[in-house]
């Protein structure tokens, strides 16, 4: 990815460039997250201390009630493997130009769509998991398609279709759940249980959805840097007017970049459904979608990188819960860590003032009107 | 052509309000009200966004810097059991909020969609970690009367029966409209959203003038944020800007980036959920009420497709100012 100035075209893309800051080497795009991370832990200690609590203890609890026995482990991987999905859903947009707030909403239809698919349908398991897995994902993909169309066709923009449409699946789903869709029988408004043969299974301990979450992550690490589709992908966020003139259809890749993109913030939301909750529930997987524009960005666009950003953003959700229980402290401490981590990561923090790089850009002036 | 589009809607509009009047008289009164209230803090933060976009930076944290100012103008006005202190302690966290994202996509040069981002996040994680669940307005605010105009018919009632917040809102979009075509100020903003090397050509601080503007902007966010916890809601939960900031962004785009615009798109806005929600409660129509819940995003969107393409946002906006 080159450095130059912000190339603004007539479909208002930006450089994914200056999205993600400057370029830096190998090792400071790997230092300067991690010191990001515990600079946030630091300001986090502050606050939990001010609310009467030793920050260390506080911190001890958290980590051991998420790695210190093999339940946590599992619970860490349950809970890492839709932010995986997410984390990737915004990266793959990122690379576009694209930015996908939207990942909420595609994973929570894509959700009730695969608990439908699951719980209505007796069929092999053979076939039972993968149709319940493609119906989720296609629900993930239309979903973000809506966006997908209106930004390439009608120049709206993605972040305030996406952010609607998070809103739209929130009711949506509360109806589904609670009318057509709902449990016959019962006062809470959820779907049935899905079917045994749609069920993600949990070999030993390790859940079977983290393996398929960790594949997709190598996957998209091939795809975006070795396949001709993922190189137009990278051209249409670099600089749409080259990426034109070259022969790529930017509306076309703008279209199939964000269905891509629902399909895999879906594929969190089926996974979720079919291998952890095994039923829709409204209001069960609220924020994962959000945390998947902190993992997105914590892991610099990389879909490789997703995998610890994920883990990291995994554990400390896991161990919020434990934290509240024991210390009393509330668990949206860690909503304040990961969006301090996040300020630290994006805004030039730590680059700038910890590892002293001069964050100017070279402005080279590109599309000028 | 587009304004021609829009002036018969409004016509329709009004003489769809008037014969609505003449036939139930406090029916109507009640549905333009409810409209008014949904429609002014959408206008407020509209104003923001337009602010900052004029100036060429897109402001997608409106809605955090709405929750944090909701949130301290809220609790503000709880602790100190004055509603003046808590606005104004809203109307501070607005200004701070606004310096700080003019910091990050102004100062900084950050991506400003990540900016705005970020400040959506940190305002929902600050005020869901600080929130404190029993804590109440000392008063509730005044409803103040308008001598004479409160007696006039259909517009009496609605308009000039009102808390402070609904006039200030009404004097912010006049103000706004005059000071941005008619002044010194109003010019150089504009200036440095749609060229601002020309701007900076002519001896225009472009810069300066981006985190002033937005700086400000920020405080208007403080302003809408203590109407939605102090008037209108009287109290504050955790996430309850619901989405306001974005659609106000939405409501920014059908206004033509024109403060007077986007206020008539506010209360169009407000009156499709206030005749939605009439009609439910009188039982005309009987849809789940999470459709009425989504109606105003699916109008949103619909209205983004319709109108994006035909108005101009201002050239330079989204890109952070490079000298050449």
């Amino acid at each position: 990815m080159s450095s130059d100035g912000p190339a603004q075209t007539d479909l208002g893309f930006t450089d994914p460039n200056p999205t993600l800051g400057p370029k830096y080497g190998r090792v400071k795009s790997v230092a300067i997250p991690i010191v990001s991370v515990f600079l946030a832990f630091a300001v986090g200690g502050i606050l939990i201390y001010f609310q009467g609590v030793n920050p260390l203890t506080a911190y001890r609890v958290l980590f051991e009630s998420a790695l210190g026995d093999s339940e946590g482990y599992l619970r860490v991987m349950q809970k890492s493997t839709p932010l995986i999905f997410t984390g990737l859903a915004v990266v793959v947009g990122l690379r576009v130009g694209l930015f996908n707030i939207g990942a909420q909403g595609q994973l929570t239809v894509a959700a009730i769509g695969a608990a439908w698919a699951g719980y209505n349908f007796d069929l092999p398991a053979i076939i039972h998991l993968p149709f319940a897995l493609g119906f989720g994902m296609l629900c993930g993909a239309a979903w973000a398609s809506i966006a997908g169309v209106l930004r390439a066709y009608r120049n709206v923009s993605e972040v305030i279709t996406t952010i609607m449409l998070n809103s739209i699946a929130i009711a949506l789903v509360d109806y589904l759940a609670s009318r057509p869709f709902k449990e016959p029988d019962q006062p809470l408004s959820r779907t049935p249980l899905v079917s045994d043969s749609a069920v993600f299974a949990t070999f030993g301990s390790i859940p079977s959805g983290f393996v398929i979450a960790l594949i997709v992550s190598l996957f998209f690490g091939w795809f975006l840097i070795r396949t001709t589709e993922g190189f137009r992908f990278n051209t249409v966020g670099l600089n749409p007017n080259a990426a034109r003139y070259a022969g790529i259809s930017v509306k076309r890749t703008v279209v199939l970049a964000m269905a891509v993109s629902g399909a895999l913030a879906g594929m969190g939301g089926a996974v979720e459904t079919m291998g952890v909750v095994g039923r829709f529930e409204p209001g069960f997987n609220a924020g994962l979608g959000f945390d998947g524009i902190t993992i997105a960005l914590l892991a610099r666009a990389n879909p490789i990188a997703t995998i610890p950003a994920a883990i990291l953003v995994g554990i400390l959700r896991t161990g919020a819960n434990s934290l509240q229980f024991e210390t009393g402290i509330e668990p949206e401490v860690v909503d304040v860590i990961l969006a301090l981590t996040l300020l630290f990561v994006a805004a030039p923090i730590v680059s700038r003032y910890i590892f002293r790089i001069n964050a100017k850009r070279k402005s080279k002036s590109g599309a000028k009107s | 052509m587009r304004a021609r589009w829009a002036w018969t809607l409004t016509v329709i509009i009004l003489v769809g309000i008037l014969f609505s009047y003449t036939q139930d008289e406090l029916r109507t009164t009640s549905v333009l009200s409810f409209s008014l209230r949904v429609a002014i803090p959408l206008i407020i933060a509209a104003m923001v966004g337009l602010v900052c976009e004029r100036s060429g930076v897109i402001n997608i944290g409106i809605e955090g810097q709405l929750l944090m100012s909701a949130f301290a103008g809220f609790f503000g006005a709880a602790l100190t059991g004055s509603l003046i202190l808590g606005t104004l302690f809203g109307i501070g966290t607005g200004l701070i909020m606004g310096a700080v994202f003019a910091t990050g996509a102004v100062a900084w040069k950050m991506d400003q969609i990540i900016s705005g981002t970020i400040i959506n996040i940190i305002a929902t994680g600050l005020t869901s970690f600080f929130y404190a669940q029993g804590k109440t307005l000392p008063a509730s605010t005044p409803v103040v009367a308008i001598p004479y105009l409160k007696d006039l018919p259909l517009v009496g009632p609605v308009l000039f029966n009102n808390g402070l917040f609904t006039y200030a809102a009404i004097i912010i979009v006049i103000f706004l409209q005059i000071m941005l075509f008619l002044t010194i100020w109003g010019m150089r903003t504009r200036a440095v959203g749609e060229n601002p090397s020309s701007a900076d050509t002519s001896g225009i601080n472009v810069q300066r003038t981006r985190f002033i503007n937005v700086t400000l902007a920020g405080g208007l966010a403080g302003v809408a944020g203590a109407y939605l916890s102090i008037e209108a809601a009287g109290t504050f939960e955790r996430g309850f800007t619901a989405g306001r900031g974005f659609t106000a962004l939405a409501i920014m785009i059908f206004g033509a980036w024109n403060p007077v615009g986007a206020f008539a798109a506010a209360l169009f806005f407000g009156l499709t959920q206030g005749v939605a929600s009439q009609l439910q409660a009188d039982e005309v129509i009987d849809i789940p009420p999470q459709f009425i819940n989504m109606l105003p995003f699916v109008l949103t969107i619909v209205l983004l497709a319709v109108v994006a393409g035909r108005v101009r946002p201002p050239a330079a906006v989204g890109k952070p100012y490079e000298k050449d």
